[in-house]
C-alpha cells in the first residue's frame, strides 16, 4: 500500500496493518487484511466497493464501534484500539459524528432533543446546549422544525436532523455509512451538498461509505475496497 | 444521561401494553394494600377501645386481663397513687375489675360461645366514655344483677333485659343494656365485682384501671408501680394495652397479606419482564445508536430500568387508587382476645401508601432488571445492523 496523504497536511486518521475477521458457524471469514492508510485532516473521502467488501467494517473500526483483530488505528493522535469499552464510548461522544443510512433518530424525541442528545454527554449548561442545537439545526436548514418528531419529517429532513446531531459536538471526524441509500435523488443531492459544504466551509473531515458513484463524486478522494484490500490510489 | 422523558415517552408510545402490564401490577398492589389496610383498621378500632388518659395495671407476666391476677392489697397500694384523678365525689377515678371468660348459649341454637364477664366497680362506667347505658339501670351493689352489652343482648339466650342467665352457680338478672359502639366492650356482661368474685371463687382482681390527673404523669406513675417491691405489676396506657392486644391479629394479617402478594407478584413481575423484553427487542437499533453516539452501557441500563420502575409506579398508583375505595367497606371478625365479634373498616395510612408504592417499584425493578441488562450488553455493530 502506498501512503497517499499530502505531506503538507497532517493525517487525522492513521490505520496501521489493520486486520479484521468474523467468525461464522465455526469458520473464520477474513474481512480486512493488513490495511494501512492515512486520512488527511479536512479530507472528504468516499469509500467505494462492492457489497460485502468490508466498507462498513472499516468505517466501524475507524469510528470506534468495532474492535480490530490486530493493527492500530490512530485518530487525532489517540490509538483507539488500546482504549477500554468505557473510554471508547467517551471518546466517540467527543470525536465522532455518525450519519447512518436509515437516519437512526430516536422516534420519541423531537428534532431538537435528538440533536441535543450527544450534548448531554458534555458538561455544557442547558443554555449552551440550546444555543449549540439551534445553531446546528440552522446549518442544516431545519430551525423551524425543531419541535417535530422524526415521524413528522420526510426522509431527507430526518437525515438533515441526523447530520445536525452528528456535527453538534464539533467532532474530529464525521462518518457516514450509505447516507443517501434510503433517499430519493433530490434529497440525496441535498444531503451530499450539505456534507460537501460542511467539509469545505468548516473543514470537517468526512469519511463516507457508498456504492453510489453519484454520491462518491461529491467527495474529494475516492478509494476502492475489494475483498478486504484497498485497490487504488487517490482520485 | 439519557433524558428521563425518553423512558417515559416510550411507555406512552406503547400505552396499551403499558396499561395492561401496569394493570397486573395494580391488582397485586391492591391486594397488598387492602390487607395492610385491614390490619391497620383492626388496630385502629382496638386502640380506640382504650382512652389515652386511662392506665391499666395487670400482673407483670400477664399478656392480658384474662391471664392476670392482682391481689387486694396490691390494688389498694395502686389506689393510693397521687397521680390518679379524682371524680366528682372526690374519690379516685379507679376501678378494680375481674375478667372471666364464660361459655353461654347463642339464641336459636345450642351452640355455646365465649363471652367476657366483667366484674366492675362504681367508677367503671365513668372510666369508659364510649360505653353508654341505653336501657334499664346499673346493677345495685351487692346484688345478683347484671347489665349486658347490646351484642350479648341480641345474640345470647337470656341476655335481654328482664331475662336471667345462669353462671357461677347462681341466677343473674339482666337489669340493663349498654352500647359500646364497635369496641370490644359491646360483647361483655358487667356485674358487681365482689359478687362475681364470690360466685367464681376468685380471691384476686384481674386488673386495676384508673384515670391520670395528667397524661404527662404516666412515666412517673409507671416507674413507681413497677419498681415497688410489694407489687409485681405492669402499668400501660389503655390505648397501648389494646394496641398490644391487636398486635397478634394484625401481624397475622400482615404476614398472610405479604405471603399472598409475593405469590401474586411473581405473575406481575413475569408480565413486566415480558413487556420489557419486547421493549428492548423493538428498540435494538435505538440502543445501538445511543451507544454509538457515546452513551455508556450503564446509561442504557439506567434508561430501561427507569422505564420498568415507571411501569411499576403506575401500577402502584392505580392499585392504591382502587384500594382507597375499600375504606368504604366495614368488616366483622372475631376478636381473638375476647372471642367476641369486632367490627372495623379498612384504613389507608400514609405508611401503607409508601409501602405499596415501594412494593410496586420493586416489582418493576425485578421485572425490568434482566431485560435492561440485556439491552446494556448489546454489541453495537450488531444492534445497528437491526435498525
Ligand atoms: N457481525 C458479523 N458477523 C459475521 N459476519 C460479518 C459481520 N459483519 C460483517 N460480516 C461480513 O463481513 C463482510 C463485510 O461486511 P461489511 O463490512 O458490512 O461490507 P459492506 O459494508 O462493504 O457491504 C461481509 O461478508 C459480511 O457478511
Ligand atoms: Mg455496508
Amino acid at each position: 500500500m502506498t501512503d497517499v496523504s499530502d505531506a503538507t497536511v497532517t493525517p487525522i486518521v492513521r490505520l496501521r496493518s489493520v486486520s479484521k475477521s468474523y467468525r461464522r458457524g465455526g469458520q473464520i471469514v477474513p474481512v480486512l487484511e493488513e490495511i494501512s492508510f492515512d486520512i488527511a485532516q479536512g479530507e472528504f473521502l468516499a469509500l467505494m466497493g462492492p457489497s460485502g467488501s468490508g466498507k462498513s467494517t472499516l468505517l466501524n473500526l475507524i469510528a470506534g464501534i468495532d474492535k480490530v483483530d490486530s493493527g492500530a488505528i490512530l485518530v487525532g493522535g489517540v490509538d483507539i484500539t488500546s482504549l477500554s469499552e468505557t473510554e471508547l464510548a467517551s471518546w466517540r461522544g467527543l470525536n465522532v459524528g455518525f450519519i447512518f443510512q436509515f437516519y437512526n433518530l430516536i422516534p420519541v424525541l423531537t428534532a431538537f432533543e435528538n440533536v441535543e442528545l450527544p450534548l448531554l454527554l458534555t458538561s455544557l449548561s442547558r443554555r449552551e446546549r440550546r444555543e449549540h442545537v439551534a445553531m446546528a439545526l440552522r446549518i442544516v436548514g431545519l430551525a423551524d422544525r425543531m419541535d417535530h418528531r422524526p415521524g413528522q419529517l420526510s426522509g431527507g429532513q430526518q437525515q438533515r436532523v441526523a447530520i445536525a446531531r452528528a456535527v453538534v459536538t464539533d467532532p474530529t471526524i464525521l462518518v457516514a455509512d450509505e447516507p443517501t441509500g434510503d433517499l430519493d435523488r433530490r434529497s440525496a443531492e441535498e444531503i451530499l451538498h450539505l456534507m460537501e459544504r460542511l467539509n469545505r466551509e468548516s473543514g470537517k473531515t468526512v469519511i463516507m461509505v457508498t456504492h453510489d458513484p453519484r454520491a462518491a463524486e461529491q467527495a474529494r478522494t475516492i478509494r476502492h475496497l475489494e475483498k478486504g484490500f484497498l485497490t487504488d490510489v487517490a482520485a | 444521561m439519557i433524558p428521563i422523558s425518553y423512558s417515559f415517552r416510550n411507555l406512552w408510545t406503547r400505552r396499551f401494553t403499558t396499561f395492561m402490564t401496569a394493570g397486573g401490577m395494580a391488582l397485586v398492589v391492591f391486594v397488598f394494600a387492602a390487607v395492610l389496610m385491614l390490619a391497620a383498621g383492626l388496630k385502629k378500632t382496638l386502640v380506640e377501645t382504650g382512652s389515652p388518659d386511662n392506665v391499666i395495671v395487670i400482673r407483670g407476666s400477664a399478656g392480658s386481663e384474662v391471664q392476670s391476677g392482682v391481689e387486694r392489697l396490691q390494688a389498694a397500694i395502686v389506689e393510693s397513687r397521687p397521680e390518679i384523678a379524682l371524680g366528682a365525689d372526690a374519690r379516685p377515678l379507679l376501678a378494680k375489675e375481674l375478667v372471666v371468660l364464660y361459655s353461654l348459649n347463642k339464641r336459636g341454637s345450642d351452640k355455646p360461645a365465649n363471652v367476657v364477664i366483667r366484674g366492675v366497680g362504681a367508677q367503671s362506667l365513668a372510666l369508659r366514655p364510649q360505653v353508654r347505658l341505653v336501657q334499664g339501670r346499673m346493677p345495685l351493689p351487692g346484688s345478683s344483677e347484671i347489665i349486658a352489652g347490646s351484642s350479648i343482648a341480641r345474640r345470647f339466650q337470656g341476655g335481654g333485659i328482664g331475662e336471667t342467665l345462669r353462671f357461677g352457680m347462681r341466677n343473674w338478672t339482666v337489669v340493663g343494656t349498654f352500647d359500646a359502639g364497635s369496641t370490644g366492650f359491646d360483647s361483655e356482661i358487667w356485674g358487681d365485682v365482689d359478687q362475681l368474685m364470690q360466685a367464681f371463687r376468685r380471691p384476686v382482681y384481674s386488673s386495676v384501671i384508673f384515670r391520670l390527673r395528667d397524661r404527662a404523669l404516666f412515666g412517673r406513675c409507671k416507674t413507681a408501680i413497677e419498681s415497688d417491691p410489694r407489687l409485681n405489676l405492669d402499668a400501660r396506657p389503655e390505648t397501648k394495652y389494646y394496641s398490644d392486644q391487636s398486635e397478634a391479629m394484625a401481624t397475622f394479617l400482615r404476614i398472610l397479606g405479604v405471603a399472598l402478594t409475593v405469590i401474586f407478584s411473581l405473575g406481575a413481575m413475569i408480565g413486566a419482564t415480558i413487556t420489557m423484553y419486547a421493549a428492548v427487542a423493538n428498540r435494538v437499533g435505538e440502543i445501538g445508536t445511543l451507544r454509538a453516539i457515546g452513551f455508556q452501557r450503564r446509561s442504557i441500563l439506567g434508561a430501561f430500568l427507569l422505564e420498568a420502575l415507571f411501569l411499576g409506579f403506575i401500577g402502584g398508583v392505580a392499585g392504591l387508587f382502587l384500594a382507597s375505595f375499600m375504606q368504604l367497606v366495614t368488616i366483622s371478625t372475631m376478636n381473638w382476645q375476647t372471642f367476641s365479634e369486632l367490627a372495623f373498616s379498612f384504613t389507608l395510612t400514609p405508611e401503607i401508601v409508601v409501602k405499596s408504592l415501594l412494593f410496586s417499584v420493586v416489582m418493576g425493578f425485578v421485572g425490568g432488571v434482566i431485560p435492561a441488562i440485556r439491552a446494556a450488553r448489546m454489541n453495537i455493530v450488531e444492534a445497528l445492523r437491526e435498525s
